[in-house]
């Protein structure tokens, strides 16, 4: 098995096991880059002479015995809305194609922590904005399975690039399913932690009610260990809990005796596709064969969540994406007569279609006249779905769904009509309106041969339980034993 | 649900956005589409529930107000179309 193949915890094995060094893990990941980038298209920017330093560098500390840790050398890709000190950080706009934030995420001081080492920041929807990366101002990423399929979004990249091998894991961002669909799209393991789990300093704000940081990993166990690095408390973030830390590695115990999974029958009719309807129903065949006891029930908010997903995310961003004026960094036209010029210019010239869309869109909703037929009833539709899921979860422990309605689409079909490319996340918004945590796992393939992707949502703080359900079904189907995506 | 061309002129200028002529029309067919679909909202039976603003738990764990200093002038500047001795420049604001 060629090393960039591998899981972190099959790769920390080896080192233990001095079969691999640090330096030869960090050189195989960028030969790999540099063999599958240009078709995958997944990174804006590749760090990889830096990276080959700080390997020799950390390898000879860790053979010293001056630094100590498990995740000593262990390469990573992040998403490009996440700021890194001193590189750059462009959440795949023009609006910061030269921005290089003075410090680091909260989540990038700990993964600098730990020393492991960045190979560069993946591609993105222009400011999350988006379920197919198409709307990247630099580049389209494939889809490592058919690489004329979109890898999904908007954490596209990230996705991508891990089911591609250039990265053994990545970070992404989940507004409204940003790191799910991706991750069922290209056949690989994402998590969207409980809304305040993980510390948002640092990601650029989208709609920051909803926004989480999460893994995307090659499976479960590494989907575990990289939310105990990422995971707790922040005195920078107030929205981020201070629960107690807890090891959610301790909690992958392959068994599901006795749980109870309730499958909520509206997310199985209209608009799912045949193919991963049959999926799902084989996943629950196998859990309820796995010892799980399943039980279907009535959900009916998925369109509710969708329609007050798109009021209220977009009234956040058109607030939240206000500071981009063009005055202390960003870009900046190179033409005005006046300060409001400067400002409506810079605007209108840096930002893309869809995110100038998706502002006028959450003006609408916010200006007077409209706030209380659409803000505040998207307000209460919240209210709304928490109560469902909260009657959801006095009789179940976890809910199944599909992660998507279909599997990955091809590159092209979608992308000009915006309502379409909403409806694509239907499933997956509910979660974030609710605060609640959700995992896709690769539950199958499809005749075509691509990935089709199951949705596990837990309880606010539940990560446990649908770390270990998702944990367990890994086990039974073994989908990366028998499947690998292809580059055809 | 109609949008005029003068809404969307309206809303572009609260949102400090340009759009142009030939865009307009695109706009408004979006936004018309988006907006009818979004209207779904009112369908739903939430007539008797208070709104939500965030998450329900936590929604925020305070600190202590002090003050840290950002000493890396240098870094925050980098960033700055236009800069000047250690400050943003900017157009002249008062003609």
């Amino acid at each position: 098995m060629e090393v960039t193949e591998l899981t972190v915890h099959e790769l920390q094995e080896k080192i233990k096991n001095k079969e691999l060094t640090i330096t030869q893990i960090t050189n195989s990941y960028i030969e790999r880059i540099k063999e599958k980038e240009k078709d995958v298209q997944a990174f804006v920017t590749v760090i990889d002479n830096d990276a080959k330093k700080q390997a020799s560098e950390l390898e000879e500390k860790a053979t010293k015995g001056e630094i100590k840790g498990e995740y000593i050398g262990i390469p990573i890709g992040i998403k490009d809305n996440i700021c890194t000190k001193g590189i750059k950080t462009t959440c795949s706009s023009k609006m910061l194609e030269n921005f290089i934030s003075p410090y680091d995420a909260t989540v990038m001081e700990k993964i600098n922590q730990e020393n492991m080492i960045n190979l560069g920041k993946l591609n993105m929807d222009e400011f999350a904005m988006g379920g197919s990366t198409e709307y990247s101002y630099f580049k389209k990423t494939r889809n490592p399975w058919n690489l004329n399929k979109v890898p999904g979004g908007s954490s596209g990249g990230s996705a991508a690039a891990v089911a591609a091998n250039m990265v053994p894991w990545a970070l992404g961002s989940d507004t409204g399913g940003s790191i799910r669909e991706p991750a069922s799209f290209c056949g690989v393991v994402g998590l969207k932690p409980t809304y305040g789990l993980v510390s948002r300093y640092g990601v650029v704000a989208f709609a920051s009610s909803l926004d989480q940081i999460g893994p995307i990993t090659k499976d479960v166990t590494d989907s575990a260990m990289l939310l105990n690095i990422i995971a707790g408390h922040d005195e920078k973030d107030t929205t981020s809990s201070n629960r107690e830390k807890v090891d959610y590695t301790k909690c992958l115990k392959n068994d599901v005796k006795g749980l109870k999974i309730g499958v909520p029958k509206e997310f199985f009719g209209e608009g799912i596709n045949q193919e991963v309807k049959e999926a799902l129903e084989n996943a629950i065949e196998t859990y309820k064969k796995l010892g799980a006891e399943i039980e279907e029930f009535s959900l009916d908010i998925a369109k509710y969540s969708l329609a007050s997903y798109y009021i209220i995310a977009c009234a956040e961003a058109s607030s939240n994406l206000g500071r981009f004026d063009g005055i202390r960094y960003g870009y900046r036209t190179p033409e005005f007569s006046n300060l409001k010029e400067l400002y409506k210019k810079s605007r209108s010239e840096g930002f893309g279609a869809e995110v100038k869309r998706r502002i006028i869109l959450g003006t609408y909703v916010l200006s007077s006249g409209y706030y209380d037929a659409y803000y505040k009833k998207a307000q209460q539709v919240r209210t709304l779905v928490i109560n469902e899921f909260n009657k959801g979860f006095e009789k179940y422990d976890i809910i199944l769904t599909p992660t998507s309605p279909t599997v990955a689409f091809d590159i092209g079909s979608k992308s000009s009509n915006p309502l379409e490319m909403y409806l694509a996340d239907i499933c997956t918004v509910s979660v974030n309106i609710a605060g609640l945590p959700g995992i896709s796992i690769p539950c199958g393939i499809d005749k075509q041969g691509m990935p089709i992707g199951m949705q596990l949502i837990g309880n606010r703080f539940c990560e446990e339980k649908i770390l270990n359900a998702a944990y367990t079904f890994e086990q039974e189907i073994k989908f990366r034993e028998k499947y690998k995506p292809e580059f055809k | 649900m109609e949008v005029s061309k003068e809404e969307i002129l309206h809303i572009a200028k609260l949102a400090d956005l340009e759009i142009e002529e030939k865009e307009i029309e695109d706009y408004i067919i979006n936004l018309e589409e988006i907006l009818n679909f979004a209207n779904i909202v009112n369908n739903a039976p939430v007539e008797e529930l208070d709104i939500t603003v965030g998450s329900k738990e936590e929604v925020n764990v305070f600190r202590k107000d002090e003050i840290k200093i950002f000493k890396d002038n240098k870094s925050l500047l980098q960033n700055a179309p236009s800069q000047d001795q250690n400050m943003f420049k900017i157009p002249k604001v008062i003609q």
